[in-house]
């Protein structure tokens, strides 16, 4: 396997529109002969769709849900990023470009990381035009505002619902596209493979989630946004539907995988209640503007939180780091939340949870101040958990919340299986080992709007390709085996729920594989997995047919992917030796507890490659090497 | 924090495919712990079915968190059960008491026919913004984004339709099927912003067109979608897209 990441020589700033001069054009008359399958319609795939429709080429979207509307990315809250620098506080592309680098700590490509910076201002244009409400001042012109501890106000964002609202933009811009014919559009329909003939991607397999029905679709490039896998842990904040499967399947069938470890895990979600848990939420991250996290020094103190005096609390956040206090990093508070968890100072009745507590802020704000900033955050905790945060301190504590990891791709974000083509959050690209706050909406629109329409048209214009065709054997081959798994689940009749294994793996990853890892653990957990797996596919319990509407037979497919990513993700933080971004090894970290990265020996992206599975997984890593010619890296320092 | 759990009895609606016939089922389900979500609580019963060899109820739903519109269970006659502002996925079981009777039923529509048990097809609105529900705009084509100053106010407005989730509730708490809450506020985000004006007229028409053809009935003012919606989508939205249709016919 040849990993090129075809970055353009030239001083950065120039890279991209240097690389848009020699690209490949094709004629609208070509674009017309010429068809493009869209797998998913969150921010990268109707994006993408609606745009590469727009230029004239002949399109089909996929989806799991019943409308392209309902994909995860309507759930993001917070905002989108921008250097526009409308507060005039000094942004620039180049200090985006340079957070957003440093941010993941040093470990993603600079050119790719400056595209997305350049590119991000347009976001807001297009959003703006196709009526996306942003926040807006009196004035009638766009607010802004600070977000994940950036030192300027380049978020943009529409009240807590930005990811619904850009969603709503692009979904609407690909309906249009629908309208006029360019675009099959076919929700409900979930990819199962991918059709590869002569090492180029041209087709897939889906099933038709209300029928059963197994189809074939051809094209002369797949482009896969179908989303992060971070409900290989079960418990996320995830969407219930978002899964691996896609990229999974492409990566068993030549796609590398890469940096599968990481995984950012977000401090301040609602802590899990029960067994009966299906699902975790996110409170904003703006809450530790106001609100301050502690726990009771004491671990056996049982009093309750507004029982126990100042001196009995432990303001661990403040203490340990005094310059940002509560605003640290999202995986400095997490790492931090789960040390004094696990020493026993939890709070709750699980004791996996910290207080986040707005007793100061609302004796210096008042409660209809706190209210005003936060009372849709406050309503919604109260809806959860029948509790007054007005009157007792929040409970919360870390979840997972993204995966930075992904389907390997180049500059053109082209995967090494020529034709296959992979944006959003499923690909590995622009976040190194830790995202900041608002870049994953940028990335995905980025990706849609303004990177695959240009780079997609020059690979088509690029290669010789023959009419897309679902006769071909490989057609036949792929759903054949797809429909052999399907049927394979169905007859093991087991004891066990799809969704208690789903469980039980997820319990293995948050504890070995989460929010710190060791070499020690990460050994077991590669085994646990591997016997639990076994034990999947002798014992699961799948109930009816294939035939009809049946989600129990979706999960199970989808969780016997996750099986096999989750091994691969223990491997790639076992060979991680250093710690850096949401990766932590604990063998790797300063006597503070701080992170030692290592670039002399790990400056690199690990790209996997898929070579069989026996028992065992077998893959094959592949280093694309980093280099750092525009920013020198630096250690993070939060102290 | 400590919970009590009680005992739940179920009624839910089980039907195998849009063409079969339906029946009420009913269940107990004890030990229902009071901090579940009542999704979780079917979450539950469903671990039970599928050990027992039955059937397991499918529901629709993906985000859990009243915001992807996937859910829309119709619980002792109400969309969304009993809370006010709050879609099912929301809804937590404190909200009921040891020993009650609940009653699930699909979201019914002609317009909404039924896949499977609580399940039903809403591809409806999905053709309604097809024929209208954007802003023509062409990827990069956009002009600078201060360009378009929207006055505060009326962006406002324009967001509290822009919100609505698409989740068919208030189509199935209308006595007549109507979607014109949903297409009305669609029009009404629209319509409001500079952005929108261009195609105003076209819009309104294309939508409402659209809306009837799909066989959602008309709206005669029983403002039941209004109380139903998990996000208090104003009622008004129906008078601007009435107006704005009239408008428009006499303007073409
Ligand atoms: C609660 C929450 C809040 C967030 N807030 C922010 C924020 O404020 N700012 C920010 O920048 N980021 C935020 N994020 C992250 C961001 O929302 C996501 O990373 C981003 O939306 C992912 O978009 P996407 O287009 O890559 O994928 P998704 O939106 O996940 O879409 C995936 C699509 O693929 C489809 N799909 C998946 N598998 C298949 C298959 N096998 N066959 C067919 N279709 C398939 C799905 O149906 C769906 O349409 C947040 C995330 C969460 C969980
Ligand atoms: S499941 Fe998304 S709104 Fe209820």
């Amino acid at each position: 396997m040849k990993l090129d990441s075809k970055v353009p020589s030239g001083p950065l700033e120039e890279k991209w529109s240097k690389h848009l001069n020699e690209i490949k054009l094709l004629s609208p008359n070509n674009k017309r002969k010429h068809s493009v399958i869209v797998v998913g319609t969150g921010l990268a795939g109707a994006s993408a769709a609606a745009s590469l429709a727009e230029l004239g080429y002949h399109v089909k979207v996929f989806c799991i849900q019943d409308s392209g509307r309902r994909a995860h990315s309507i759930a993001a809250q917070g905002g989108i990023n921008a250097a526009k620098n409308y507060p005039n506080d000094g942004d620039s592309i180049w200090r985006l470009f340079y957070d957003t680098i440093k941010g993941g700590d040093y470990r993603s490509r600079e050119a790719n990381v400056y595209r997305l910076a350049e590119v991000a201002n347009e976001i807001i244009d297009q959003a703006v035009a196709q009526g996306v409400p942003f926040a807006r001042e009196y004035s009638g012109l766009l607010d802004n505002r600070s977000f994940g501890g950036a030192q300027v106000s380049r978020t943009f964002y529409a009240r807590g619902q930005t990811g619904q609202q850009l969603l709503l933009g692009a979904y609407q811009a690909m309906m249009k596209m629908v309208h006029t014919g360019k675009i099959d559009y076919h929700p409900r329909k979930e990819m199962l493979d991918l059709v590869v003939i002569d090492g180029q991607a041209r087709g897939i397999i889906t099933r038709d989630l209300v029928s059963g029905a197994m189809e074939k679709w051809a094209a002369d490039a797949v482009v896969l946004c179908t989303g992060g896998y971070g409900n290989v842990f079960y418990l996320s904040t995830n969407a219930k539907n978002s899964n691996v499967t896609a990229a999974w399947r492409c990566h068993k069938r030549g796609a590398a995988f890469a940096n599968p470890c990481y995984v950012q895990i977000h401090p301040t979600c609602i802590p899990v209640s029960g067994d009966y848990q299906s699902k975790l939420t996110l409170m904003s991250e703006s809450l530790r503007n106001d609100g301050r996290v502690w726990v009771p020094k004491d671990p056996k103190d049982e009093r309750k939180a507004d029982k126990i005096p100042e001196e009995d609390r432990y303001y661990y956040l403040e203490e340990r780091y005094p310059s940002f206090g509560n605003l640290v990093p999202r995986d400095v508070a997490s790492r931090n939340a789960k040390i004094v968890t696990d020493e026993g100072m939890g709070v709750g009745a699980t004791g996996k949870a910290v207080y986040l507590d707005f007793r100061d802020a609302i004796l210096r704000d008042g409660e209809d101040g706190i209210r005003a900033k936060y009372g849709n955050l406050f309503d919604m905790y109260e809806n959860i958990t029948g509790e007054n945060p007005y009157k007792v301190p929040m409970r919360i504590f870390p979840a997972v919340h993204y995966t930075m990891g992904g389907l390997w791709v180049d500059y053109d974000l082209m995967s090494n299986v020529p034709g296959l083509f992979v944006a959003g959050e499923a690909n590995f690209s622009d976040h190194g080992a830790n995202r900041l706050g608002a870049s994953a909406l940028m990335q995905g629109l980025a990706d849609g709007y303004f990177v695959l329409p240009y780079t997609l048209g020059n690979f088509i214009a690029d290669s010789d390709l023959s009419r897309p065709d679902t006769d071909h054997e490989a057609f036949e081959e792929a759903l054949s085996a797809s429909k052999a798994q399907i049927d394979k689940l169905l007859a093991i009749k087991g004891n066990k729920t799809v969704v208690e294994f789903h469980r039980d793996l997820g319990n293995i990853l948050w504890d070995k594989v989460g929010i710190s890892r060791s070499r020690e653990g990460l050994q077991q957990a590669i085994n646990d997995i591997q016997v639990l797996r076994k034990e999947f596919w002798q014992n699961v319990r799948v109930p009816g047919e294939a035939g009809y509407y049946n989600k129990y037979l979706e999960f199970a497919c989808r969780v016997a992917d996750f099986f096999e990513l989750a091994e691969l993700m223990a491997e790639d933080a076992l060979q991680r030796e250093e710690s850096c971004g949401c990766h932590l090894r604990e063998e790797f970290q300063s006597e503070e507890g701080e992170a030692i990265r290592n670039d002399e020996k790990y400056s690199y992206v690990a790209a996997w490659e898929y070579k069989g599975l026996n028992g065992k997984l077998e893959e094959k890593l592949h280093k694309e090497d980093l280099e750092f010619e525009f920013v020198e890296p630096t250690q993070r320092s939060y102290k | 924090m400590s919970s009590s759990t009680m005992t739940i009895h179920l009624k839910i609606w089980r039907q195998k495919n849009s063409h079969s016939k339906g029946r009420f089922e009913t269940y107990t389900l004890d030990q229902v712990d009071e901090h579940m979500s009542f999704l979780e609580m079917l979450d539950v019963l469903n671990e039970q079915l599928i050990m027992e060899d039955g059937d397991p109820v499918e529901f629709d739903y993906d985000c859990r968190e009243g915001i992807c519109g996937s859910c829309n269970l119709v619980i002792n006659g109400k969309a969304h059960g009993p809370k006010h502002l709050t879609a099912v996925c929301q809804l937590h079981m404190r909200n009921y008491n040891d020993g009650d009777t609940v009653v699930i039923e699909p979201a019914r529509a002609a317009a909404f026919p039924v896949i499977k048990d609580l399940v039903v097809d809403r591809t409806a609105f999905d053709r309604i913004i097809e024929a209208g529900g954007y802003v023509s705009v062409k990827t990069g084509s956009a002009p600078e984004a201060n360009l378009i100053p929207v006055n505060q106010k009326k962006a406002n407005q324009a967001f509290d339709f822009a919100t609505c989730i698409g989740c068919g509730a208030c189509v199935a708490a209308c006595p007549n099927s109507s979607a014109s809450l949903f297409t009305g506020a669609k029009i009404a985000h629209l319509n409001k912003l500079p952005q929108g004006q261009p195609e105003r007229n076209e819009r309104v028409l294309a939508m409402v067109d659209q809306m009837q053809k799909e066989g959602f009935g008309d709206c005669s003012n029983f403002a039941e979608c209004e109380a139903v919606c998990p996000v208090g989508i104003s009622i008004s939205a129906i008078a601007e897209m009435r107006r704005d249709y009239m408008k428009a016919l006499f303007d073409d």
